[in-house]
C-alpha cells in the first residue's frame, strides 16, 4: 500500500520510493531522509483540512509530508 | 601554527542545534552577509582559543545531503569543497550531529566524511539525549567514524569547552575522499544503521513530551484553536507594547523637530533638518519597536519548535491558493507591518514559495493604514446600524480588510497560474522536537534583525524621505501666495499632473498630491490633505474631515479607500523586498502588479459608485 494510505496511528516499514518522473528530486529527497527499504514508519497525525499533510514518523524524525509526497512511498503496514 | 588563524566550517543538518552552537562559540561577534546573488545567508565569527590562535567560524546553511536540490545545498558543498569563488577552502569541518536524532544526522555526517576533509563531529544535545535514557558508546563511535566525536550542549555556559579544546588541539587527520553517486549514496544508510545498532540504545525513539504537547498542537480542532489563541495574544502583544512605543518615537522626534525649529532661523535648512531629517529618522525608528516586538514573538515561535506546526496546520488551505504553510505566519505578520511580515520569509525553505508570499506580504492591511482609514470612514459613512447590530462603519472597515485578504490570496493564485515553472515543490518539513528558548539566541536573533533594519534600509529610506521634502518644499511659493506652500513646489506640479493619470478613480488634484508623500509612509497622507486644505494642525479630526466632506463626493472617497487598500504606497516596503530578494526586478513586479491592482480596484470602485449613489 501506498503511505498517504496508511490508517492514523498505524505503523509501517518501507519497502521502496519511486520516481514518478524521470530525475524526481522529491523522491530522491526521501529517499536521503531515510525513506529506504526496511525502514519503520508510523503515520502520527494528519492535517485538519482534507487529511493533509500527514505527519509522518521514521526513527526519531518527524516529517510532514504532504498526500501527492506520501504516495511515492509504497510500504507494508505492520499488524499490531 | 599557534598564532595563525584557523578557519572552520560550520555544518549540519537543519535543527541540529547549529546556531545556538555558534551563538555559543562566538557570541555576538558575528557578520551576516548574503552570498553573492543569491538569498542565502553568510554568517561568520571569531573567537580567540585559549591557545591564543583565532579561529573563524563560518556558519553554513542547514542542510540534509549535498544533492544540491536547494542554492543552500550547492553553497555548502562548494565551500566545503573550496569551489565558492572568493571563500577559501576550511581548514577544517565541524560537522554538528543531534545526539538525540542520530538515524538522520549520521547518514549526514558520512557524507561529509567522504569529502576527505578534516571533521570533528560534534555530538550535541547531549543533555536532552540523557534526559531520554539515549546511550551513546562515543570511544567505539570515534573508532568507527574515523572521526573525533566531542560532546556538546549548545545551550549550556561550558557545554562547548571539549569541542575548543579538541579544534584547539592539532588538526585531525583528513579521511580518505570518496566518490558520490546514487549507488554509495543508498548504501549510506546501511552504515548508518551498523553504526546505529554497534553504538546507540534508545529506550524510545521519541521524547514522550513531544508526543504528548503533539496530541494537542496537532489536533484537527484544539490545534487550529491553540494556534488562533498564540496569534491572538500575539497581536494583542504587538499593540499593546509596540504600537506605544512606535507613537512615542514618533512624538519624540516632532517634539525634537519643534525645538530645533525654535533655534535655527526659518529657511530651507530649518525645513531639511526638521521635516526631512527628523521626520525621516522619526519614521525609521518609529517602525522599530513594532518589528522588534514582532521578531520577538516569530523567534519564540521558531526556537520553541512551534512554528512548523503552525505550517503543518495550515499548509492545505494556503497550498489551495498557490502559497505554503510556512507563509502563514510572515502574513499575519504583515498585518501589522509588512517588512517584519518581509523579513520573517526567510523561514520559508523553498524559493518559489518564498517570493510568492513576499509579493503578496503588502496587500495585508498594516497598520499604517488605519489613520487614513479612520479619517475617511469617520468623514464620509455615516454610522447606520446594520441589521440592527452591525455598525456600517466598522462593516466597511472589515471589508477593506476582508479585500487585502481575498486581494492577496487572488494574487497568489494568479502568480500559481502564471509562472512558467510548474513543478511541484515539496512540504516535507521536519517537526522537530519542542525545545525551551535561549535567551541568548532569542537575543542574537533579534539584534540581527534589528541591525539588519537599521543599517540596510536608513540609508534608503533616509534618502526617499529627504527627496519628498524637497519636492515638497521647493520652489518656493511666490510672494503674495494665498494657498499652502505645497501647491506651489514640484510636488504640487506633480499632483496636478497626476490628476490627469488619476481623474478617472474621482481623485482630484488636491488627493493626488497627498498621494506623493504617503509614499514615504502612508500615514502622511492625512497630514498633507490637511496642509492642502489649510486645515490648522489641532483641529485635524474634525476639522479636516468636514473639509473632505465639503470638497469631494461619497464615491470619490470610496475609491480612495479601496486605493489605499491595495496600492504600492511604502517605499520602506518597497526597500526591505529589494534587500530580502537581491533584486531591483521583484521591487518593479511588486509596485506595478500593486498599482495596476490599485488602479482597475479603485476605478471600478469610483464608476460603480458614481452611478448609484
Amino acid at each position: 500500500m501506498r503511505l498517504s494510505d496508511l490508517p492514523k496511528g498505524a505503523s509501517a516499514v518501507v519497502e521502496r520510493v519511486d520516481d514518478i518522473h524521470p530525475n524526481d528530486l522529491i523522491a530522491q529527497r526521501l529517499r536521503d531522509l531515510g525513506f529506504v527499504e526496511g525502514e519503520r514508519v508510523r503515520l502520527v497525525a494528519r492535517g485538519p483540512v482534507g487529511a493533509d499533510p500527514l505527519l509522518i514518523q521514521i526513527g526519531s524524525t518527524r516529517f510532514a509530508l504532504r498526500r501527492s509526497e506520501a504516495e511515492r512511498v509504497t510500504v507494508l503496514q505492520e499488524v499490531a | 601554527m599557534s598564532t595563525g588563524t584557523l578557519r572552520i566550517a560550520l555544518v549540519g543538518n537543519p535543527n541540529c542545534g547549529k546556531t545556538a552552537l555558534f551563538n555559543q562559540l562566538t557570541g555576538g561577534r558575528q557578520k551576516v552577509a548574503n552570498y553573492a546573488g543569491v538569498t542565502v545567508e553568510r554568517k561568520e565569527g571569531r573567537f580567540t582559543a585559549p591557545s591564543g590562535r583565532v579561529l573563524q567560524i563560518l556558519d553554513l546553511p542547514g542542510t540534509y545531503s549535498f544533492d544540491a536540490a536547494s542554492p543552500d545545498e550547492q553553497i555548502t558543498r562548494d565551500v566545503l569543497e573550496g569551489n565558492y569563488p572568493g571563500e577559501a577552502a576550511p581548514d577544517l569541518i565541524i560537522c554538528v550531529a543531534d545526539a538525540t536524532n542520530l538515524r538522520l544526522h549520521l547518514r549526514f555526517v558520512l557524507e561529509v566524511k567522504r569529502l576527505g576533509r578534516p571533521v570533528v563531529l560534534a555530538l550535541n544535545m547531549m543533555d536532552a539525549a540523557r534526559r531520554r535514557g539515549i546511550v551513546i558508546d562515543v570511544p567505539e563511535l570515534q573508532r568507527r567514524l574515523g572521526l573525533p566525536v566531542v560532546e556538546t550542549i549548545a545551550v549550556r555556559r561550558g557545554g562547548t569547552r571539549a569541542l575548543v579544546e579538541r579544534v584547539d588541539g592539532t588538526l585531525p587527520e583528513a579521511p580518505q575522499a570518496l566518490p558520490d553517486d546514487a549507488a554509495s549514496r543508498a548504501d549510506l544508510h546501511a552504515e548508518v544503521r551498523e553504526l546505529l545498532a554497534a553504538t546507540v540504545t534508545m529506550p524510545r525513539a521519541t521524547a514522550a513530551i513531544d508526543d504528548a504537547l503533539d496530541r494537542w498542537a496537532l489536533h484537527p480542532v484544539f490545534g487550529l484553536a491553540i494556534l488562533a489563541v498564540v496569534m491572538f495574544l500575539v497581536f494583542q502583544a504587538v499593540y499593546a507594547s509596540g504600537k506605544p512605543m512606535s507613537d512615542a518615537i514618533g512624538a519624540g522626534f516632532s517634539w525634537l523637530g519643534v525645538h530645533v525649529a525654535a533655534i535655527l532661523p526659518p529657511g530651507p535648512l530649518q525645513g531639511l533638518i526638521v521635516s526631512g531629517l527628523f521626520g525621516g529618522i522619526g519614521t525609521v525608528l518609529g517602525f522599530l519597536p513594532v518589528i522588534l516586538v514582532l521578531f520577538f514573538f516569530i523567534l519564540m515561535l521558531e526556537e520553541s519548535g512551534y512554528l512548523p506546526r503552525a505550517a503543518f496546520l495550515l499548509d492545505r488551505l494556503m497550498v489551495s491558493v498557490g502559497l505554503t504553510g510556512r507563509s502563514f505566519i510572515p502574513l499575519l505578520s504583515s498585518f501589522a507591518c509588512a517588512i517584519p511580515g518581509i523579513m520573517g520569509t526567510r523561514s520559508i525553505t523553498d524559493p518559489r514559495d518564498r517570493l510568492a508570499t513576499i509579493l503578496v506580504a503588502p496587500l495585508m492591511t498594516c497598520s499604517a493604514r488605519l489613520p487614513v482609514y479612520a479619517l475617511l470612514i469617520g468623514a464620509f459613512i455615516p454610522a447606520h446600524r446594520v441589521f440592527g447590530v452591525f455598525n456600517l462603519q466598522g462593516v466597511v472597515l472589515f471589508a477593506l480588510y476582508a479585500a487585502g485578504i481575498v486581494g492577496a490570496m487572488t494574487v497568489a493564485w494568479v502568480i500559481k497560474r502564471i509562472r512558467r515553472d510548474k513543478s511541484e515543490h515539496a512540504l516535507l518539513m521536519e517537526l522537530p522536537s519542542y525545545r525551551m528558548p535561549q535567551a541568548r539566541d532569542v537575543a542574537i536573533g533579534l539584534w540581527e534583525r534589528g541591525a539588519i533594519f537599521l543599517k540596510r534600509l536608513t540609508g534608503v529610506i533616509l534618502a526617499l524621505t529627504v527627496l519628498m521634502w524637497f519636492i515638497s518644499t521647493f520652489p518656493a511659493p511666490p510672494a503674495g501666495a494665498t494657498g499652502a506652500a505645497i501647491n506651489y513646489s514640484f510636488a504640487g506640479y506633480l499632483g496636478r499632473f497626476l490628476q490627469h493619470l488619476f481623474a478617472p478613480l474621482g481623485f482630484n488634484w488636491q488627493i493626488s498630491l497627498s498621494l506623493i508623500p504617503a509614499f514615504a509612509a502612508r500615514e502622511t497622507a492625512v497630514a498633507t490633505l490637511a496642509t492642502v486644505y489649510a486645515v490648522s494642525g489641532d483641529a485635524q479630526a474634525g476639522g479636516l474631515a468636514h473639509a473632505l466632506t465639503a470638497n469631494f463626493s461619497l464615491a470619490t472617497s470610496l475609491s480612495l479607500l479601496v486605493w489605499f487598500a491595495f496600492a504600492p504606497q511604502c517605499m520602506s516596503t518597497l526597500a526591505v523586498i529589494r534587500r530580502e530578494t537581491n533584486s531591483w526586478r521583484n521591487v518593479a513586479i511588486s509596485f506595478g502588479y500593486m498599482f495596476v491592482f490599485a488602479y482597475a480596484a479603485s476605478f471600478a470602485t469610483y464608476q460603480v459608485a458614481r452611478l448609484f449613489l
